[in-house]
């Protein structure tokens, strides 16, 4: 199976071509003109990942509080944290960084605060 | 009524003005004042939820809010003044700065020198031309952005983007993940100006139709937008009758281009680049009123907020250089715009810089495989190489001091984009 992946690195946006076998496994990547474009295939056709960003109503502020994964998490899993967002209620005072949510959807991975709320 | 006096005034608050103001202060200039009209600093960076900002000047990718909250946190350790809340109404071409506030009312202030820092604006519809109804649910793509994520509320439910500039396509994947149905992007030029990155993983991750070659030729509804009609476009960018489709929609989102704010410079007679529509500066960011200095997206829309401190720095250091020592140079040299290039910032450099001079400059199509040029007469005073140039990215080249020596200003500058020919290739 072939899989077309538009590089999203640089400007250039190389278009590869990912070969993939029965099991899934990335067998060769072409197209790419760096080393960068063929990690970023890989990884796309494994398991892609995304940085899901968001804001979330706070009790006491008029201003949302806006929000991250603290770490890239499955892309196939981006309404499920968003669903879980829905469910989440804060008040400030909030400080940058502070974990909102920890391990969201089971991923290991928290959401954290982008921002201070005071 | 009484003026007061600060050594430096800055206009804005963003990510330009804060770092203009932190430079002056590590330069050692006391007396500052740092003007916002709105009620936080940190600027359009507030409302930039998403990530990807400071992979320049940090290593590392923040979201807007954390890179902005660098800077204030730095400007409040330096214990710089910023007033919020409060708007300037003028500049004169003598440096009072006339601002008025809820909590001070009207005030007139002498600057000994004024960086503009007040950024740019979306183009409106107006600008375009567009037929149709003037229904509710029209928005440019930032000011749906402010709605979501700092007032809190949706505009719409079923939504057009009309251009496919950044903010367009990061508001798509936006309004998409809080439960609204984006319909489709449409993008009158055959490419789009924002980034690959954007395209896969705001358009292409949700399966938003991006049309290329079409745009919007007509907007209709009575209260509210009911349906836009989207057509494609030949090569001379007019709709080809027959090829109409219509979108039912409630939201017509709008990202067709930015435009630096110059009212105020303006109005203190600082002469405006048709190219940039920013200020006409020379290496220290300096306009052509004497102790007025323009920084950031007013001067030139970036594509880079880390681009934008780095200039803003400059300008700071350059402005508080100016406090110090009335010295000016005496002999320029022109800057101009060569084949492939427009907007070149800054239009004149003193022809003996003491620091390194950074040239800055749009690439007018795209082109692969090609050579950035700066010359002056025959003497070649750089050259890079580059696999791709295209208008969506800034091109930054640094000379320095040593390559202006024996220039006199006779001849101008010329930063140009040489293409290879096909067979070297």
């Amino acid at each position: 199976m072939e899989q077309i992946i538009t590089c999203i690195n640089c400007p250039v946006g190389c278009r590869m071509t990912v070969a993939l076998n029965d099991q899934g496994e990335v067998v060769s990547v072409s197209g790419n003109t760096c080393a960068r474009g063929e990690k970023y295939a890989r990884q796309e056709c494994t398991l892609p990942l995304r940085m899901i960003t968001a804001v979330i109503p706070c009790e006491n502020s008029e201003i949302p509080l806006s929000v991250k994964t603290a770490e890239p998490v499955p892309k196939h899993l981006i309404s499920a944290v968003m669903n879980q967002l829905k469910k989440v209620k804060v008040a400030a005072p909030v400080k940058l960084g502070q974990v909102i949510l920890p391990n969201v959807c089971e991923t290991g991975v928290d959401i954290i605060a982008t921002r201070p709320l005071s | 009524m009484n003026r007061e006096h600060v050594d430096i005034l800055i206009i804005g608050a963003g990510p330009a003005g804060l770092a203009a103001a932190i430079a002056a202060r590590e330069d050692g200039i006391e007396s500052l004042l740092v003007l916002e009209r709105e009620a936080s600093p940190g600027g359009i960076l507030r409302q930039c939820i998403h990530n990807g900002f400071g992979l320049h000047r940090f290593k590392e990718e923040l979201t807007g809010p954390e890179y902005a909250q660098r800077d204030i946190d730095r400007a409040l350790e330096l214990g710089i003044p910023i007033e919020c809340g409060t708007t300037v109404l003028s500049v004169s071409p003598d440096r009072v700065v006339t601002c008025v506030s809820q909590a001070r009312g009207l005030r007139f202030i002498e600057a000994g020198a004024v960086i503009l820092a007040m950024g740019c604006r979306e183009r409106p519809r107006g600008a375009l031309c567009t037929p149709g109804t003037r229904c509710a649910g029209i928005y440019s793509a930032g000011t749906a952005q402010r709605f979501v994520n700092l007032e809190g509320f949706m505009p719409g439910q079923k939504v057009v983007i009309l251009g496919s500039g950044d903010i367009g396509l990061i508001m798509a994947r936006r309004m998409t993940l809080q439960g609204a149905k984006v319909l489709a992007c449409v993008e009158i030029m055959p490419f789009s100006s924002g980034l690959n990155r954007n395209i896969v993983q705001c358009l292409n991750d949700y399966d938003i139709p991006l049309y290329l070659s079409h745009t919007v030729t007509n907007i209709s509804g009575r209260e509210r937008l009911e349906s836009v009609t989207v057509a494609a476009v030949d090569e001379h960018r007019r709709p080809i009758p027959g090829t109409e489709m219509v979108f039912e929609c409630d939201t017509l989102l709008l990202s067709v281009g930015l435009i630096p704010e110059n009212e105020l410079s303006e109005g203190a007679g600082v002469r405006i680049s048709p190219a940039t529509s920013g200020a006409v500066v020379t290496d220290t960011f300096e306009t052509s009123v004497p102790g007025i200095f323009a920084c950031g997206n007013v001067l030139h829309v970036h594509d880079l907020v880390d681009f934008v401190s780095d200039e803003s720095f400059r300008a700071g250091h350059a402005a508080a250089a100016f406090i110090r020592s009335s010295a000016a140079p005496s002999a320029w040299i022109d800057v101009m715009d060569g084949n492939g290039v427009r907007g070149t910032v800054p239009q004149k450099i003193q022809t003996n810089p003491a620091q390194p001079v950074q040239i800055m400059f749009r690439p007018s199509a795209v082109f692969r495989n090609a050579s950035a040029v700066i010359s002056c007469g025959k003497k070649e005073l750089l050259r890079r190489k580059a696999m791709i140039f295209t208008p969506g990215e800034m091109v930054a080249c640094t000379l320095k001091p040593e390559a202006f020596e024996g220039l006199d200003g006779s001849e101008p500058i010329r930063v140009a984009i040489e293409e290879k020919p096909q067979e070297q290739r």
